[in-house]
């Protein structure tokens, strides 16, 4: 094939230049892609943050001294329910649907409220049980990671709001389209984030 | 009311008239300088009316090739502030002996020492790097900007914004005296209760978020956005060590921000992460640490081996030889650089299998480095070599990286290692592959393709002086310390009482005092090649006369649109194939041009960080919860401008196609 290519080169002028505009594919999902990866290496460092030091209670509280599963399994399937409402909202996009995908959107946005407000008191009831941060390496661990997953949760949500307003202002159009398969992968691998949470933090720490 | 302690606490948080280092007459002096040099800077831009034209042209600029110059320029700066930091460092250590301290208080030392590797390899080192990758990339894969053009301006000023934020604590406060790692316990708030550390973290978290996204920005550029025929292998040799080290830049620098993360907690919420007591582990910031520092290092060389590899090609007047091979090491040392981050520290005592893993590990990259210098020999066996200033810049990393490269060797060996451990012998050892590699190839990179950016070369005189003042002086710096290290001196010392050993460190400040010739001559190169670029003019857009790459095809400077057609690769060698096979540049059939537009908001969201950074350094919390609001009100702000792009109307390009070819045909005339 080359050999081919480079006899004819010999004998006509190849083509050296494009005639009409390039236009090379957008990048955004890749690089949105590789963003995603990047920040599951900061997950990856908090996860083994806490293999490190998890154990280290300092005569402190442990796991199952703290840990509600009853609470954390609620908690579990408020995420994993946003998921599947989301799946919901890019099925309506892709129907070219608005109002589907903002009602789907508003529900995802909901579960996900409900998810940090439940965490939210699950730090709390730990805070009044004195199991604070501070109080040692495990503790400090425990809550930086789940925070860390927490927050990520909060700025999806504000992301989610923002992207609502945009799509009411200016449609489905492909800017949009493209805004929403970002959060769309976004919210997913907080999910695949929080299945490792719960099973090496709460189902570990309780069953371990 | 302004007697309130409290409301003052509140206002200003731990800020107040001490924290202004009036004490320190150094400080004074050089903040003095500082001022009157910055109100003859602004006052000129003010007087000449520059203010608009440096706000459109290029602090909202989306150009790579203008955030790839202002990259490098940043560098620059910031390398005369490394520079006065370790001839301070040298003069000292040159002095106290024999019960003088010296001129630097050891307080202050630390300091100085801790800021110099900081900003060398934050804020000189890595701007070097990506700004030459950003100037560089998409010129060689025939793209018309990076992949996202925005990212790219806001990466840039965040990089700035970290930079500012550390030479404020020159003035204002006092930095870090940790080491530039800041190495916990002495990190904790328990040891180091003032404000260093905190510029030390603020400063290079939000230099991080910069270096992060535009990791980001180039690897997908350098993947989506390469011209028609292109394929993996057939990128030059730059492009595909700069994709490696933006892969690894991607894959390391998380860890460091998250590490830093780690740290601030502990300093701020009083966690128990590094801490001594209740369950903290210090050596686990140590290997989280280098989890990112190693991969660092080879960010650093892996472009400077790329910079090499186009030089040595280019004035050896020879196809690079062996360039698949010159791909598959890069690949593995990209690979190798995260396997060996222990050697920093067998003496934690890890035990003799791990340390024999990691030094085995770290002697094996040897290996594919080894492969890459004779690579470059063989390019130039045989080769029309011509001695211009890149080439010599490449020769001489050649000869000092070898020794630098072997010195790694011994240190990776761990019973050599608990010898030299901490000692000037490492000392030697990372600035000899440091300087002798990165600095050395940023230098070839920059005098090589300043014609590209410029459209006239640097002068050949000073370049060449800098080049012998630089080389000579790293020798006589250097080496010494090899000499001493050995004799068992160990790092971070203010003063000493050994009066045999004053000698080694008088050469030793006698080689700086060179190396301060070659960074003048630098410089003069730059403004002599100002006064005299008529002469200097480039106006084929292929300097040197033999380029083989596609950033040679265009005009230099090269218009905003890069190419006015995108061009079609059939060879590795793109520009030397088409000159080669006849190739006639188009002269009609132009078309309008689609190209983003400049704009504001990552200049804002930058200078809102560094008010956030400093807020937060000196715990004034009002102004923390205001400029974080404020950041994420104005990146909301920024994602509802739809109106990112605009055409370049055909007439325009017409209009500078056709200059280029008026200039072109008086060449052949």
């Amino acid at each position: 094939m080359t050999m081919a290519n480079n006899t004819a080169a010999q004998t006509e002028m190849p083509v050296f230049y494009l005639k009409e505009e390039h236009h090379p594919e957008t990048g955004t999902m890749l690089g949105f892609w590789i963003y995603l990866m990047s920040d599951s290496l900061i997950f990856g460092i908090l996860f083994a943050t806490y293999a490190v030091i998890g154990q280290n209670y300092a005569a402190g509280p442990a796991p199952t001294d703290l840990f509600d599963l009853e609470l954390v399994a609620i908690n579990t399937s408020m995420l994993l329910f946003s998921s599947i409402t989301y799946g919901f909202a890019m099925l309506q996009m892709e129907k070219g649907s608005i109002a589907g995908t903002q009602l789907w959107l508003a529900i995802t946005g909901l579960f996900g409220a409900a998810f940090v407000g439940l965490e939210l008191y699950e730090f709390h009831e730990l805070w009044s049980l004195g199991a604070t941060p501070m109080r040692s390496g495990f503790l400090s661990a425990f809550y930086t990671l789940v925070a860390t997953h927490g927050l990520h949760v909060t700025f999806g949500i504000i992301w989610l709001v923002t992207l609502m307003i945009q799509v009411a202002k200016h449609g489905l159009i492909p800017a949009n389209k493209r805004r929403l398969m970002c959060l769309s992968m976004f919210w997913h691998f907080l999910d695949v984030i929080w299945i490792g949470v719960f099973s090496v933090v709460y189902l570990l720490g309780v069953l371990g | 009311m302004f007697s309130n302690p409290d409301l003052l606490h509140f206002i200003f948080g731990r800020l107040s008239l001490d924290s202004l280092p009036f004490h320190e007459p150094i400080l004074v002096v050089t903040f003095a300088a500082v001022v009157l040099g910055g109100i003859a800077v602004l006052g000129g831009i003010t007087y000449f009316r520059l203010w608009g034209y440096l706000w459109k042209e290029w602090i909202t600029s989306i150009d790579h090739k203008k955030i790839g110059i202002m990259y490098i320029i940043l560098a620059l700066i910031m390398l005369l502030r490394g520079f006065s930091d370790a001839i301070m460092m040298r003069a000292q250590q040159a002095m106290a002996f024999g019960g003088s301290e010296g001129f630097l208080p050891p307080d202050h030392y630390d300091q100085i020492f801790t800021a110099h590797g900081v900003i060398m390899i934050f804020f000189v080192a890595m701007p070097l790097v990506t700004g030459l990758m950003n100037f560089v990339v998409p010129l060689q894969i025939g793209a018309r900007d990076v992949a996202f053009p925005f990212l790219n301006n806001f990466s840039f000023w965040m990089t700035t914004s970290g930079a500012v934020l550390i030479m404020v604590s020159l003035f204002v406060g006092e930095f870090a005296k940790t080491g530039w790692l800041a190495y916990p316990p002495l990190s904790d708030i328990v040891y180091s209760p003032g404000v260093g550390v905190d510029y030390y973290i603020w400063a290079l978290q939000i230099a991080g978020v910069g270096t992060l996204l535009s990791g980001v920005n180039l690897v997908v550029t350098i993947v989506k956005m390469r011209a028609p025929g292109m394929s993996m292998m057939k990128m030059p040799v730059f492009t595909w060590t700069a994709l490696c080290t933006n892969v690894l830049i991607v894959a390391a620098f998380p860890v460091l921000t998250a590490v830093l993360v780690l740290l601030g907690l502990d300093r701020y919420a009083d966690t128990n992460f590094f801490t001594n007591d209740l369950g903290g582990n210090a050596m686990m910031y140590i290997n989280l640490i280098w989890i990112w520092g190693h991969p660092e290092v080879y960010i650093l060389i892996l472009p400077a081996f790329g910079v090499f590899s186009e030089v040595v090609s280019t004035f050896s007047r020879k196809r690079l030889f062996g360039y698949s091979s010159m791909v598959y090491a890069t690949v593995v040392i990209t690979i190798l650089s995260y396997i060996v981050w222990l050697h920093h520290f067998f003496t934690m005592g890890s035990g003799a299998s791990v340390n024999a893993f990691f030094g085995i590990a770290t002697m094996i990259i040897s290996i594919p480095t080894g492969a890459k210098i004779f690579n470059w020999m063989f390019t130039m066996y045989k080769g029309r070599i011509s001695f211009d200033v890149p080439m010599l810049w490449t020769i001489g990393f050649m000869l000092t990286f070898v020794i630098g490269g072997m010195t790694g060797v011994m240190l990776a060996v761990p019973p050599a290692d608990f010898v030299l451990h901490n000692s000037l012998f490492l000392i030697a050892h990372f600035h000899n592959v440091i300087i002798g590699g990165v600095v050395f190839g940023m230098f070839a990179g920059i005098v090589y393709w300043f014609p590209k950016a410029f459209g006239f070369k640097l002068d050949p005189f000073w370049g060449k002086m800098s080049f012998w003042l630089w080389l000579v002086g790293f020798y006589f710096a250097f080496m010494p310390l090899y000499v001493l290290g050995l004799m068992g001196i160990t790092r971070r010392m203010s003063q000493f009482d050994d009066p045999s050993l004053q000698i080694w460190f008088v050469i030793a400040a006698f080689g700086a005092l060179l190396i301060a010739g070659g960074i003048g001559s630098f410089i003069l190169s730059i403004v002599v090649a100002v006064i005299k670029r008529d002469k200097l003019r480039d106006e084929t857009g292929d300097p040197w006369g033999d380029g083989r790459t596609l950033e040679w095809s265009t005009s230099s400077p090269p218009p905003a649109y890069n190419f006015a057609f995108t061009p079609v690769v059939h060879d590795l060698d793109a520009w030397a194939d088409m000159k080669k096979r006849g190739y006639v540049r188009p002269t009609e059939g132009f078309l309008d041009i689609h190209m983003p537009k400049n704009t504001g908001a990552g200049f804002i969201l930058a200078a809102l960080s560094l008010v956030l950074g400093f807020a937060l350094v000196w715990h004034i919390w009002w102004l923390v919860i205001a400029s974080f609001i404020a950041l994420v009100v104005g990146a909301i702000a920024h994602t509802f401008n739809y109106d990112r792009d605009y055409h370049i109307p055909a007439s325009e390009v017409v209009e500078t196609e056709d200059e280029r070819t008026a200039l072109l045909a008086k060449q052949q005339a």
